[in-house]
């Protein structure tokens, strides 16, 4: 009796070892996939022109690094023309969007008015809108208005966002009514409440909608190669394309590669240091969709 | 089946930064529970309760000791293998399943010659169903169920295997107070019905004393002291145990024991003969109070709350642990409530004192 | 109260302004495009109206091409990235140690510009006079022939397309199913292990049925994501898709709204409105579909 227990102990005790193995295999396998482009790509940017294309069968590693791609990637190309435009987009597009939204999820959440539900549900029906249905009459629109090619072209159509509204109401709603009691008791508006109370409060969702926002924006590709062909107005996307097809001459990978690490980079330092805020932000405002 | 728990421990490795040693959630415990019996375990939370039941069930394994179902050493089978069937606290039916999925569930699992027919099947689901008394809600989610009806399902899923020991983790907690009581006659009559040996954890006194045929207080891992729940609550053999049973609770005193009289105060309020001189804790009981114009013990009068069949008094002492002193009374006993005092003489077998180092329990005569 | 009432709608004003410009209004508008005959984006002028429009997208192979591609696309993409993301998941969930750090590589490409790790991914597929690429490198080792991905055969431009979006799709699935593996209340796989269930038997009774809303939110936004493609291919094989025969529907619409073959917003708003229709359809599929077999609690 007390063996065969030991026996059906050990076995058990194996085949867990076993599937361990095969999970790790299979997790660092997916690792590596995803990994791999990057290592390629910082590994390419620091191979030199010549060595690169003298090598028919490519070598995974290098044993001469160099920045000189590097330093060819702001020089050739306005690079840094890009990354400055797309700082401006970012920040302008993200900051103007903050003061459309709250004080509009505020009213949804907080004031009362005729016709409120109405107007809420109307609102959320927007929300299936695809881009692609509107961007069309955008396209024309701002063209219309001369904004091509200027950075109030850019930044205008990006301004508001039906589903972060939709998450800031939410999670104002989740205050509890007696705070807003307590504050009227105490004479305080409505706007102060906003901002001393609420806004302090539903810090942690402001967060995670500025961070997906500006991820959005550093990422934005089809809007901005719509309304700009000059290229001082490019963000890095256009930048990237414009590269690969005009720009070192296309054989020049190298100092293309450098061009991605550089535009990579900002993104990934934002992410590895607020690493978790991002998780919990990308998976709350994707589940709540 | 008998169960049998011989120096069964668990020990957690210390958590945190500076692992500070093992963490003991359960030390030592040794117990026998009778076939066919209802057990309760009582303490407090984060006592250990919990942890011996999840080591009699195997989801957790002991660090130390050995578990017996009758003859049988299961300490080192899986729960599968031990033929125990399992209520949790938060009932853990499964919300997608219907009520008569649910209690099938356990029967499915089974393989090669064990393996029952789906008429099978559902016939011992029904039979379960009906001893627990949901044969109405069979198709239903466990959603639209109530707290009381959930728990019955999940009574019936534990008990469809035919389990050979039946464990219950808290199994009232999450009812009202008016299901509770209704819920727990159910549990004992079930219990009564099929004759399986039965372990249930509570925190509540008065859920255990009520239904079980023992009952086991455990305080920090430790067991203080096992019985049927009256010699308990009459004999207990500390003043943590005297103080976990009983509701209102046990009024605990400062006093001393001088030449075979305890002493609360200056007063001498009874003839404790056998009990070692010094400085005690005296317990008495709510019940144990008898209004006397001549007793010993005085107390100021604070407020008398009359509760229809009896009245409690509520009064404080000097010499008091705790806020307040509260005494239950026949209501044939009036009480000025206006009374800056009331007076009391004592049922010395209500009075228990506790060494007042140790908390053991001095025994005397009277 | 008059007053309160007031200023309600002064908070939302901005909101509803920057809607009603750049939503509401075009939302009108593409309708009325998309059956204006012969419009002229230069001097603003239409001769007629009528399906003229419609008629000529559904015929222009250009439109058909991209068709093809997006429904392959959606077909080949979803359910892969959908499954490889579950397995994954569940293999994130059932270890320890190193979770953490395999969790924020997997997280990696979410964050990155997708046009920029694109034209890697380019660079790893292509064949050029001077090089093999990587890609074929390995091919090579494991004795096969080498193909050009981005300028070759249609089929292994596909698997390219296919394989990027996969890899762009995966951290944001991987994530979701994570934490959806991770609110499945433990206590039901105590119950499931009281009663001897086997571990595959826990997973398809227990584990799926109660993360099936998320999977299935997950289908649903897949479905979305696949047909608005556009971006990712650019990333790969240029902004003139249709000479690459890997052109997707929204690519078409950019295509015909501006560009070298621009300057036709008609046409362009016909094909978004295919477009809408067609992810409407299949949304509503979907539901239905779900309605029958998903468990909501």
């Amino acid at each position: 009796m007390e063996t065969n227990y030991a026996r059906i102990e050990r076995r058990s005790r194996t085949l867990e070892r076993v599937r361990k193995a095969v999970t790790y295999f299979f997790l660092v396998l997916w690792g590596i996939l995803v990994l791999f482009p990057f290592y390629w790509m910082i590994l390419t940017s620091v191979k030199s022109y010549s060595a690169y294309n003298s090598e028919y069968i490519p070598k995974l590693y290098t044993l001469s690094p160099t920045i000189r791609n590097y330093i060819d990637a702001f020089t050739a190309v306005p690079l840094a023309r890009y990354f400055l435009n797309t700082l401006i987009f970012t920040v302008a597009t993200t900051a103007l969007m903050m003061l459309v939204i709250i004080p509009a999820a505020f009213a949804f959440s907080r004031l009362e008015f005729r016709g409120k539900n109405l107007v809420f549900t109307l609102f959320l029906s927007l929300m299936m809108i695809p881009n692609e249905l509107v961007i069309i009459t955008n396209f024309v629109t701002i063209t219309d208005w001369n904004l091509r090619n200027s950075y109030l072209g850019l930044i205008l159509p990006s301004v508001t966002s039906v589903f972060y509204i939709y998450l800031l109401k939410e999670n104002f709603e989740q205050i509890p009514d007696a705070l807003y009691k307590a504050a009227k008791v105490d004479g305080t508006s409505d706007f102060k409440y906003l901002v001393k109370v609420m806004l302090p409060i539903c810090r942690p969702t402001v967060v995670t909608i500025t961070i997906l926002k500006v991820i959005e924006c550093w990422n934005s590709y089809v809007w901005p190669r719509l309304i700009t062909d000059d290229e001082r107005y490019y963000l890095v996307s256009n930048g990237i394309q414009e590269i690969r097809e005009n720009g070192f001459g296309r054989e020049n990978i190298p100092a293309m590669m450098a061009a991605v690490v550089v535009i990579s980079v900002p993104l990934i330092v934002l992410f590895l240091i607020f690493r978790r805020k991002i998780m919990t932000g990308v998976s709350r405002g994707g589940t709540k969709g | 089946m008998k169960i049998v728990l011989k120096d069964l421990t668990k020990r957690y490795p210390g958590r945190g930064r500076k692992a500070q040693g093992d963490v003991i959630a359960v030390d030592h415990f040794n117990f026998e529970i009778p076939d066919g019996k209802l057990i309760g375990l009582l303490g407090p939370s984060g006592c250990g309760k919990s942890t011996t039941l999840n080591m009699i069930c195997g989801l957790e394994k002991p660090t130390e000791g050995r578990i017996f179902f009758g003859d049988d050493d299961v300490t080192d089978l899986p729960p599968e293998n031990r033929g125990v069937g399992m209520v949790f606290q938060s009932y853990a039916l499964y919300p997608h399943l219907t009520v008569r999925q649910n209690i099938r569930f356990p029967l499915e699992n089974r393989k090669g010659k064990d393996r029952m027919t789906r008429a099978e099947m559902d016939a011992q689901a029904d039979e379960v169903a009906r001893l627990v008394q949901i044969d109405g809600l069979m198709d239903r989610k466990p959603g639209e169920l109530s707290g009381g009806q959930q728990q019955r399902v999940s009574i019936a899923r534990a008990l469809v295997k035919m389990p050979r020991v039946l464990l219950l983790d808290e199994p009232l907690s999450n009812l009202d107070a008016r299901l509770r009581l209704q819920t727990r006659e159910e549990i004992r009559r079930i219990q009564t019905e099929t004759g399986i040996t039965t372990v249930f954890v509570t925190h509540d006194q008065e859920e255990a004393m009520s239904i079980s045929d023992g009952i086991v207080v455990m305080e920090a891992g430790v067991v203080n002291q096992i019985g049927k729940p009256q010699d308990v609550y009459d004999d207990p053999v500390n003043l943590f145990v005297a103080k976990f049973l009983g509701t209102p609770a046990i009024n605990v005193f400062a006093g001393e024991v001088r030449s075979g009289h305890l002493f609360i105060g200056n007063e001498d309020v009874l003839e404790v003969r056998g009990a070692a001189e010094g400085e005690v804790f005296a317990g008495i009981r709510p019940e144990g109070f008898v209004p006397d114009e001549g007793g010993p013990l005085t107390l100021n009068l604070v407020r008398v709350e009359v509760m229809g069949r009896d009245t409690s008094v509520v009064s404080t002492h000097p010499a008091l642990e705790g806020a307040t002193v509260r005494s239950i009374i026949s209501t044939e006993n009036r009480i000025d409530p206006d009374a800056k005092t009331v007076r009391f003489s004592l049922k010395p077998a209500k009075v228990l004192l506790f060494a007042k180092e140790t908390k053991e329990r001095i025994r005397f005569e009277y | 109260m008059q007053n309160n009432k007031f200023k309600a709608w002064l908070y939302l004003l901005p909101a509803f302004v920057f809607l009603g410009i750049f939503m509401v209004y075009p939302l009108i508008d593409v309708f009325v495009y998309s059956f204006e005959e012969g419009y002229n984006s230069a001097s603003q002028t239409y001769f007629g109206t009528g399906i003229y429009n419609y008629r000529y997208v559904l015929r222009d192979p250009y439109f058909l091409q991209a068709v093809k591609n997006t429904f392959l696309l959606v077909i080949i993409t979803v359910p892969l990235s959908t499954g490889l993301a579950l397995l994954i998941s569940v293999g994130l969930s059932s270890i320890k140690p190193l979770r953490d750090l395999f969790q924020t590589i997997y997280f990696l490409p979410y964050v990155t510009n997708t046009l920029a790790v694109g034209l890697v991914f380019m660079i790893l597929f292509q064949k050029t006079p001077y090089t093999d690429g990587f890609v074929n490198l390995i091919i090579k080792w494991f004795g096969g022939k080498s193909i050009d991905f981005i300028d070759g055969p249609y089929w292994a431009k596909m698997f390219v397309m296919c394989f990027y979006t996969v890899w762009v799709v995966m951290p944001f699935k991987i994530l979701i199913l994570t934490s959806a593996l991770a609110s499945v209340n433990p206590v039901y796989y105590s119950a499931a292990k009281v009663d001897g269930t086997s571990r595959f038997r826990i997973f398809r009774r227990i584990t799926l049925p109660m993360i099936s809303p998320m999977i299935f939110y997950l289908v649903i936004t897949g479905f979305i994501g696949a047909f608005k493609a556009y971006s990712d291919e650019v990333a790969i094989f240029g902004t003139n898709l249709n000479a690459a025969g890997m052109n997707t529907i929204v690519g078409y619409v950019y295509d015909m709204l501006y560009g070298d073959s621009g300057g036709y917003p008609s046409y362009a708003a016909a094909a978004a409105i295919i477009l809408f229709a067609i992810v409407l359809t299949i949304t509503c599929i979907n539901l239905m579909v779900s309605r029958r077999n998903i468990h909501y609690t």
